[in-house]
């Protein structure tokens, strides 16, 4: 069992550049023909000042850290067992390439199901871009199998 | 696609089929999204695991949602976007992703709409069930 001592656990604030050779290959890997996330005069004729981050390139972003599995380290959990749970985000402002986003991390809650066999670990996420901007807030469940 | 500031509510707005999920397209998504869990591209690490073989990302499947919701609307129109990841996507899923018109409403001095959103594979099983919020244009 996870120790429930971490609820609250907050991690080093991270920082992250929005790059637009990454916003171009993130466009092709999910197959998104859409041209304003891979051709910047197509972003800037729709109103964007650059490549806009797409909905859930936050996430990315956010593993962009030296150790984007350390959570898991610091809760003693076996990256195997682990599965995605749940994901949303809310959006406060367009973040573009060229932006540097700092995300601050905490687990907000584990609790368990089913007699312990499922574990979850919640962690939420605050991003502000480079004028302090509160841009995304992010809220993901992570299921940890220990069954 | 259907225009959402007029669509009925209940009504299905759009929808999309993404290509099926190839051992290659995992491979790109890894190095694209920054997700290097071995699970997904590393069939000893998922074997080691106690699964039959790597499987999808789950935000893989919730990026192809979320370009439908860019379709329906703009980028700078999301207010939020969330979703359950209800089972594994296994490799060679087809999956199409649906969005239904749940409501419209005012909101922080906006008119917006509530997305009902959901990706299936090709055997109309349920991976992702989510929601998305955008502004609609005055």
């Amino acid at each position: 069992m996870i120790d429930r001592k971490f609820i609250g656990y907050e991690f080093a604030p991270a920082i992250a550049e929005v790059e637009k050779g990454r916003l171009r290959f993130f466009a092709k890997a999910t197959g998104n023909a859409d041209p304003i996330y891979f051709d910047e005069e197509a972003a800037r004729a729709a109103g964007y000042k650059s490549l806009p981050v797409p909905p859930t390139f936050f996430f990315c972003l956010e593993m962009e850290r030296d150790n984007p599995m350390d959570f898991l380290e610091l809760l003693g959990v076996d990256l195997g067992r682990v599965l995605h749970g749940e994901q949303s985000f809310v959006y406060h402002a367009p973040v573009c390439a060229g932006d540097h986003v700092t995300f601050r991390s905490r687990i907000s809650d584990i609790y368990d199901k089913k007699g312990g066999a499922l574990e979850f670990i919640v962690m939420e996420t605050e991003g502000r871009n480079q004028d302090g901007l509160h841009v995304v807030d992010m809220r993901r469940s992570i299921v940890v199998r220990n069954a | 696609m259907k225009d959402i500031r007029t669509a009925m509510e209940g009504e299905t707005v759009g929808s999309i089929v993404a290509d099926p999920i190839t051992r290659h397209v995992l491979a790109l998504y890894c190095g694209a999204s920054g997700d290097h869990n071995p699970i997904h591209v590393d069939i000893d690490f998922a074997k080691a695991a106690g699964m039959p073989d790597v499987f999808a990302h789950g935000m893989l499947s919730m990026a192809f949602l979320g370009r439908l919701v860019t379709v329906l609307a703009p980028q700078s129109a999301l207010r939020s976007f969330g979703t359950r990841f209800a089972s594994i996507t296994a490799l060679g899923s087809e999956i199409t992703c649906t969005a239904k018109l749940l409501s419209r409403f005012e909101e922080a001095g906006e008119s917006r709409a509530r997305l009902e959103l959901i990706a299936t594979d090709q055997n109309k099983d349920i991976k992702l069930l989510g929601e998305a919020v955008v502004a609609l244009p005055n």
